[in-house]
């Protein structure tokens, strides 16, 4: 999914309505929003942080400096670390270290729903709907918070709904 | 909370530094790991530094940590700080890892360290200077200084990877690093080993992909309209009403152009293109019209310019090509300056002179400078081994002596120098060494020869370049060549040839000799002024009052940056010497080398036939010109920055501006009433020309011409918010507002005419017709935006200024000066081998060969199978397989040893 039109998902599930144009910079697109007021933004996460404050929800940035500082540390693995692999040997080896990670968590920074949350899943969606039915299972705590991040209202809009099984198929596999 | 950091981590500098701010605010605890430990448990690659906190959660991003300290202090986040800090973890930490990567582990050295990370630390470098503050957000440290600090410290603490040309840079890390946090944090980390400090961890992670094979581009990499204070806004429109008032007299023209005391006189000279070759792009861009830029430039400033440049056309290339044409070497020569004279017409390139090397005034000054240098004691005698092909019955030039490189082992490395290390070679020195018209084995015959002693100048021009460099604006490039061959030591070289065709050497014993090309065509650069006019040392031995600017590839470095100064310097005679050496990297064509001898390219004289203007060909030469890094001509990118730069964007602005005058007010300029907006755009475009002047005043070209874009996006954008079409239908105060929109719009135009003249002047001189810009705002540029086309100014007849580039047009002439040849020149190789070469020693490969090899396998094996699947003509598939094998035979070779390569370089 290119930037802008990730950034324009944000904008609607913000309930953000009058949407922004973006352009976008060099080879790896990086998007870019010119401000009405001010320097012109650029790069993913800059300006969905931006956009948060915007819509007047800076609590999706976290609300104690130890929740913004892991929102922050969280979007700066979704761009460099989710975007910036394509093999899928890493994915795999981002797909268990986050797996780990969630295992005793609801969402990234533990009981608050941040904007962390809403960009991995973004970033995550082209990796998640090709998993087989048995890697959704071997990962299961990415599928649990994938899978309740895709039912949080507004968030998912026109991307596909990945199905999830409830029922274990592969218990060995545990 | 619990910090791990590891000695020898780069990541550790930041945090620690960082970490003084969560002092007193929460117990911290500092625990030393080593850098291979597991500390955050859900993490499958060892992470350090990692900050645990006291709830249980592990901060593993080094920014994070110190932000979550700068967070501790109060701090609030905010836009500017996260977009440094998504920039420094997606753009400069990829590159910095990369360039690390190559100084610790692989051992490199200079360009090949600096190259992955020069853009980034110019975009550091620009930022500060633009919003001039000592430290990124402003009057004080803060959070992204740290990060980036840390980030830089490893590779920055060493002053050879802190470019002096980044003073803005510079003085931003010196300031930094001083300060108590960050030299603790270095001294705690480094332990005062400098970069080695990180060779045990660097060692340990998969080397980085290099951020190269992009190609450069000259996208509008930073567009932020920088905010502007009251006072700026208010003195950029007082400057603005002022108008034509506030231009300063026109200068008149002198003929011949001389220096005027008390004024800026800059002489710039042009590398003098060899005449037996007609130019590719490459020269093209390389010199002459990079040197047209900055000298159509300086006129514009009303500097006093001198811009000259000939064909060099003495040497054994010549005779050779004569004997081939059956002419004699002065016809070949008047037949390739004239080729050479229309080619720069064409192109447009503003020479006050172009003149040529064969001429009395050359004998004449070479001579007496040899003669000076001579009774000063600077020339040696010496017998010469020389290389001499019994077959073709002559002593071989350099150039005609092709052979294996004996630094760097390239195979092509020709008797001169090799293209590969840059290094330059006597011929005897090549290994293997071929007479490249017969491809016999020359026989080494001895002969007397003249010695320029350089060792004995070696210091004169150490102390030269020690006052002249810092301040001045040679290219990276060329303050590099240039240190790396002081570095290395000066040898003593052989200025005489065993030729003809050359000036004569002035000396009993040496009548049938004459001076090498090198030692004298830097010195056409005196004659072709003095066949200009008879004052020409009053441009050439006035070091005081003029500014010498040379332009040339990087190639050329050595000669105009060591071996020219030492020739004058030695004779004593109070010689100009260059002031700003200025060398361009190369330009590829498509994915290869231009090449004559394989038709690959687009050469001077073909560019004409393609239908496309010259200022098209300027535009697009001029936008990817090699600064700073190589960079390739493609014909798609000229289409694309055809029709979307120039087309879509400066065009249609343009455009626009003046068919609304025309439409809408008659052809006359309506009134301008400024609201607070315009007031803002008129203070914006003015601080864009006063970039594009500060960088042009640093000769960066090609980044200069991103100014001119950017402010033409700025109008198409004014104008699309503003709607005049619409607001001419409204009502009294709508049509005024419709009016002033148009108004400051071709306004804009008009400037934009004149910032374009450097790089297009054709078109530069169309839209001042169209518009009818008075004279003198035509030829000077100011430095504030002035209003010249006052209301009531009647414009002339507008029309479009660029024609769409179509894509069957460009694929048809991609096809016609090919492309993509890797096939062909493995077959040339394949050809110029002899065959006793593979029981030899084996030639040592480098590993790009070796991958480049084994890509060429692949992609022929590819087209075997194609064929085969095809069922494709026989003979075809026989062709294609043997071609497959004598890649394959090549890549056997040059794995031939694979494992005593690397060794063998690393002893040395």
């Amino acid at each position: 999914m290119a930037a802008a039109a990730e950034l324009t998902l944000l904008e609607k599930s913000l309930g953000l309505s009058k949407g922004n144009k973006y352009s976008a910079q060099g080879e790896r697109q990086i998007p870019v929003l010119q401000t009405n007021n001010g320097p012109s933004l650029t790069g993913l996460t800059t300006i969905a942080a931006h956009l948060v404050k915007q819509a007047n929800k800076e609590y999706l940035l976290g609300n104690t400096a130890e929740e913004k500082a892991i929102v922050q540390q969280w979007l700066e693995y979704r761009v460099t670390q989710v975007d910036g692999h394509t093999n899928k040997e890493d994915i795999h080896i981002l797909l268990k270290d986050l797996n780990s990670y969630l295992e005793d968590k609801v969402y990234l920074t533990g009981y608050n729903f941040t904007l962390a949350d809403i960009l991995l899943y973004y970033g995550l969606h082209r990796f998640i709907v090709d998993l087989t039915v048995q890697e959704k299972e071997k990962y299961l705590n990415v599928s649990r918070w994938f899978c309740h991040i895709q039912h949080y209202p507004g968030i998912r809009q026109h991307l596909s709904s990945v199905v999830f099984i409830k029922n274990r198929l592969y218990t060995n596999s545990h | 909370m619990k910090l791990f950091v590891s000695e020898g981590t780069p990541g550790s500098l930041p945090v620690l530094a960082a970490a003084e701010r969560a002092r007193g605010r929460a117990e911290l605890l500092v625990s030393t790991v080593g850098p291979e430990e597991c500390v955050v448990p859900f993490l499958t690659q060892p992470k350090v530094p990692v900050l645990q906190l006291d709830s249980g959660n592990y901060l593993f991003s080094t920014s994070a940590i110190c932000r979550y300290f700068f967070l501790l202090s109060g701090w609030e986040q905010d836009d500017l700080t996260n977009q440094w800090l998504e920039w420094e973890a997606t753009e400069l930490q990829p590159a910095l890892s990369a360039a690390l990567y190559y100084l610790v582990v692989q051992g490199k050295k200079g360009e090949e360290v600096l190259g992955p990370v020069r853009r980034a630390l110019t975009h550091i470098d620009h930022s500060l200077s633009r919003q001039n503050c000592p430290f990124l957000a402003g009057e004080t440290e803060s959070l992204t200084d740290i990060v980036l600090w840390g980030a830089l410290y490893p590779l920055l603490q060493d002053p050879a990877y802190l470019p002096e040309e980044l003073s803005a840079l510079r003085s931003w890390f010196q300031t930094l690093s001083t300060q108590e946090p960050c030299q603790q944090a270095a001294e705690t980390v480094l332990k005062q080993q400098g970069v080695l400090a990180f060779r045990p961890y660097l060692q340990k992670q998969p080397q980085p992909s290099p951020p190269e094979g992009k190609p450069i581009t000259n996208e509008p990499e930073e567009e932020e309209l920088a905010t502007l204070s009251e006072e700026e806004i208010a003195m950029a429109v007082a400057a603005w009403e002022k108008g034509l008032d506030s231009l300063p007299p026109l200068r008149p023209q002198q003929n011949p152009v001389l220096p005027v005391d008390g004024e800026r006189n800059v002489l710039i000279t042009s590398a003098l293109p060899y005449v037996n070759n007609v130019p590719h792009l490459g020269n093209i861009i390389g010199c002459v019209l990079s040197a047209d830029v900055f000298a159509r430039y300086s006129r514009l400033r009303q500097w006093n310019t001198l811009y000259l440049c000939g064909t060099d056309e003495y040497g054994t290339a010549t005779e050779t090509k004569a004997m081939e044409e059956g002419l004699s070497p002065q016809e070949i020569c008047d037949k390739y300056h004239t080729i050479h004279a229309d080619i720069y017409r064409w192109f447009n390139i503003s020479f006050d002179i172009f003149g040529r090397t064969t001429t009395p005034q050359q004998t004449k000054i070479t001579q007496d400078i040899f003669q000076r240098l001579l009774a000063r004691g600077f020339v040696l005698q010496d017998t010469v081994e020389q290389l001499r092909c019994e077959r073709c019955a002559r002593f071989l030039a350099d150039r005609f002596v092709e052979g294996v490189c004996p630094f760097c082992r390239y195979e092509e490395a020709r008797g001169d120098q090799c293209d590969k290390c840059g290094k330059l070679i006597n011929a005897i020195e090549l290994k293997k060494p071929q007479c490249k018209l017969c491809r016999s084995c020359p026989v080494v015959k001895s002969s007397r020869h003249l010695f320029l002693d350089l060792p004995k100048l070696e210091k004169r021009v150490e102390e030269w370049l020690g006052k002249s460099l810092p301040g001045s604006d040679w290219t990276p490039n060329a303050r590099f060549i240039t240190r790396s061959w002081l570095r290395d030591g000066l040898k003593p070289r052989c200025i005489t040839r065993d030729l003809k065709w050359g000036t004569p050497v002035p000396l009993e014993g040496f009548e049938d000799k004459v001076f090498y090309v090198w030692f004298d065509a830097t010195i056409g650069y005196l004659s072709i002024t003095a066949n200009y006019t008879d004052q020409w040392e009053r441009w050439w031995k006035n070091p005081e009052q003029v500014d010498l600017y040379q332009f040339m590839a990087k190639d050329n470095v050595p000669f105009h940056g060591i071996v020219f100064p030492c020739s004058v310097l030695g004779a004593e005679d109070n010689y100009t010497l260059v002031s700003h050496l200025i060398a361009t990297e190369y330009l590829n064509y498509e994915d290869g080398k231009f090449s004559k001898s394989r038709g690959v390219g687009v050469f001077g004289d073909m560019a004409q036939d393609t239908g496309i203007p010259a200022d098209i060909w300027r535009f697009y030469l001029l936008y990817i010109r090699p600064e700073g890094q190589d960079s390739a001509f493609s014909w798609m990118d000229m289409l694309l920055k055809n029709n979307s730069e120039l087309l879509n964007n400066l065009g249609n602005f343009i455009n626009r501006a003046g068919m609304f005058v025309s439409k809408f007010f008659g052809g006359c300029v309506p009134e301008m009433v400024l609201t607070s907006d315009d007031q803002r755009l008129v203070a914006h475009v003015t601080l864009e020309l006063r970039h594009y002047h500060q960088l042009l005043e640093k000769v960066r070209i090609r980044d200069a011409l991103r100014s001119i874009l950017t402010i033409s996006r700025h109008g198409n954008q004014y104008i699309q918010v503003n709607e005049p079409w619409k607001q001419i239908k409204g009502s009294e105060a709508d049509r005024q507002r419709a009016g002033t929109v148009t108004g400051l719009a071709v306004n804009i135009a008009a400037l934009l005419s004149i910032m374009l003249q450097p790089y297009m002047p054709m078109v530069s001189a169309t839209i001042q017709a169209q518009l009818q810009l008075p004279p003198p705002a035509c030829s000077i540029l100011p430095t504030d935006f002035l209003c010249t086309l006052s209301a009531g100014h009647r414009i002339g007849i507008v029309s479009p200024l660029f024609q769409k580039l179509e894509n069957d047009q460009i694929e048809n002439l991609r096809q016609r000066f090919g492309g993509g040849q890797l096939e062909e020149s493995f077959k040339l190789k394949a050809k110029a081998a002899p065959k006793p070469a593979a029981e030899e020693a084996v030639p040592t490969a480098r590993p790009q060969q070796i991958q480049a090899l084994m890509d060429a396998v692949t992609k022929q094996g590819n087209i075997v199978r194609e064929l085969k699947a095809q069922k494709a003509d026989k003979n075809q598939i026989a062709a294609e397989v043997a071609k497959l094998l004598d890649l394959k035979k090549h890549l056997a070779l040059a794995e031939g040893k694979p494992l005593e390569t690397p060794k063998g370089k690393k002893k040395k």
